[in-house]
């Protein structure tokens, strides 16, 4: 049966169901190790900028006085390379993507003064 | 003689997913000459390289391309590596392979797909993108990103695949293989497929040959040539024979990438079997220095990577030949005399990737 091919396939379909999920009704589970968003643990970050230098994009400011680290969220490649340098390993690839928005914004931590 | 008008195709049209335009000559619905425009969507990418440094370039490379991302990393990592003359260790050169080898199986799912909508086959898409989509969770498993691996780097590879977790990749790849071949097979003997596509858009051997063509489109008309032969990373080593068909027609070009498709799958369970334990990558101190020539097998054919150094962070120049762009000129051999109603599926078959061409 040369034309009617696929039909097994397509018989096959009706019975399991959509494969697609209801997103955003259904979370969607992210495998581990996704390149997600890049999260920083600001009380252990010493502010040295090697992620800054490193960044290709440069979507990361780090700024030494005052103690401030900004992420540029729509330049951010989600590469891992920051995460890889850190000599403090306190920044981390969260596997969630940062939320979708119409314009530039910039996501900044300060440590708390103690 | 009839009278000869000229019919845009592109830069917007169903059948093409990136802009490309070709004036068609046509005598009532008959092809005499297609004129190509590109550069639509050219970036100035080549350029760029006097401004990242060559490690920081890895990253534009991989973006030159949406779906064969992966393989122009690495043959962008693979020209720096043979200039700085760093031994890449076993195991990233197995891991390169596979990941090479899934990014062929998606990229082929996403043509048969395209391929299939071009004539009207709207199952078949639905169905190859479904497949198509659970090589892409594969690929998110292992290298975190879905079409950009960003897994290549200069000296190796950025991670690992676990034993476990590779063989619980092969486990459910055994099932997809099964899933892929059945909807290849069903493509191939649909009698309305066959009459679609048998005869139509006929390249021979000599003009596959003194036209450049590269990839499916030259091993379609019965040319064996194939650069994973020449045995980069670690084809030598898993065994590798090109897949060659003898007739040069749209038909012949869905068969080397059906049969493509499976040998992908076979060479992915060898690495997974000879891969060992072993280190991922070296350290890369200095700069690289003089000029080389890359070359690697895409799922498109055959690309080559020119850099040349200076011995400084910055490289001097950088050049790419994607193979897209050498199948143009035999794209346009195959467009005369063709129906109208067939440029689609002609177009189709070389497999187009416009961003690439333009880069």
């Amino acid at each position: 049966m040369g034309f009617l091919g696929i039909s097994k396939t397509v018989l096959k379909n009706f019975v399991t169901g959509p494969v697609t999920e209801r997103y955003p009704f259904v979370p969607k589970n992210y495998p581990a190790g996704a390149r997600g968003k890049v999260d920083i643990d600001i009380a252990k970050c010493i502010f040295c900028g090697i992620c800054q230098r490193k960044c290709p994009t440069a979507a990361i400011v780090v700024t030494k006085e005052p103690k401030v680290w900004e992420i540029d969220r729509l330049r951010c490649i989600s590469c891992n390379y920051c995460v890889e340098v850190c000599p403090k390993k306190c920044l981390a690839l969260n596997t969630k993507y940062s939320p979708c928005s119409a314009e530039r914004y910039k996501d900044s931590f300060a440590p708390e003064k103690a | 003689m009839s009278e000869r008008t000229i019919i845009p195709f592109g830069p917007q049209h169903p059948v093409l997913p990136e802009p490309i335009h070709l004036d068609l000559v046509v005598e009532d619905e008959k092809v005499v000459e297609a004129i190509p425009s590109i550069g639509f969507i050219h970036r100035g990418l080549e350029r760029l390289v006097e401004k990242k440094d060559f490690i920081d370039f890895v990253y534009v490379a991989e973006r030159i391309c949406g779906i064969c991302s992966f393989i122009h990393g690495l043959t962008y990592c693979m020209s720096i590596e043979e200039l700085m003359k760093i031994d890449v260790p076993e195991r990233a050169h197995y891991l390169r392979t596979i990941w090479s080898e899934l990014s062929r199986i998606h990229s082929h799912l996403l043509w048969l797909g395209l391929t299939a909508d071009s004539f009207g086959f709207e199952s078949m898409f639905m169905q190859s993108w479904r497949l198509r989509e659970y090589i892409l969770d594969i690929i998110e498993e292992t290298t975190g990103g879905r079409v950009i691996f960003g897994s290549a780097k200069i000296g190796g590879v950025r991670r690992d695949i676990s034993p476990e977790k590779m063989a619980e990749i092969i486990k459910k790849l055994r099932g997809y293989q099964k899933d892929v071949r059945a909807l290849f097979e069903e493509l191939l003997k649909d009698e309305t497929v066959k009459h679609r596509m048998k005869g139509v858009g006929l390249l021979s051997k000599e003009e596959a040959k003194s036209l450049g063509a590269v990839g499916p489109m030259l091993r379609a008309s019965g040319v064996a040539q194939d650069i994973r032969m020449m045995g980069y990373a670690s084809y030598a080593k898993i065994g590798f024979e090109p897949v060659v068909e003898t007739g040069g027609d749209c038909f012949a070009r869905c068969q080397v990438r059906a049969r493509e498709t499976d040998a992908s799958f076979d060479m992915i369970y060898r690495c997974a079997e000879q891969m060992k334990e072993g280190s991922l990558d070296v350290k890369v101190t200095g700069f690289p220095n003089g000029e080389f020539f890359a070359r690697s097998e895409q799922p498109r054919g055959e690309v080559i990577y020119y850099a040349k150094a200076n011995g400084t962070k910055f490289l001097e120049r950088m050049r790419v030949r994607t193979p897209t762009f050498a199948n143009i000129p035999p794209l346009l051999s195959t467009l005369r005399g063709c129906q109208l109603a067939d440029v689609p599926v002609i177009i189709l078959t070389i497999d187009p990737c416009i961003s690439c061409a333009e880069r």
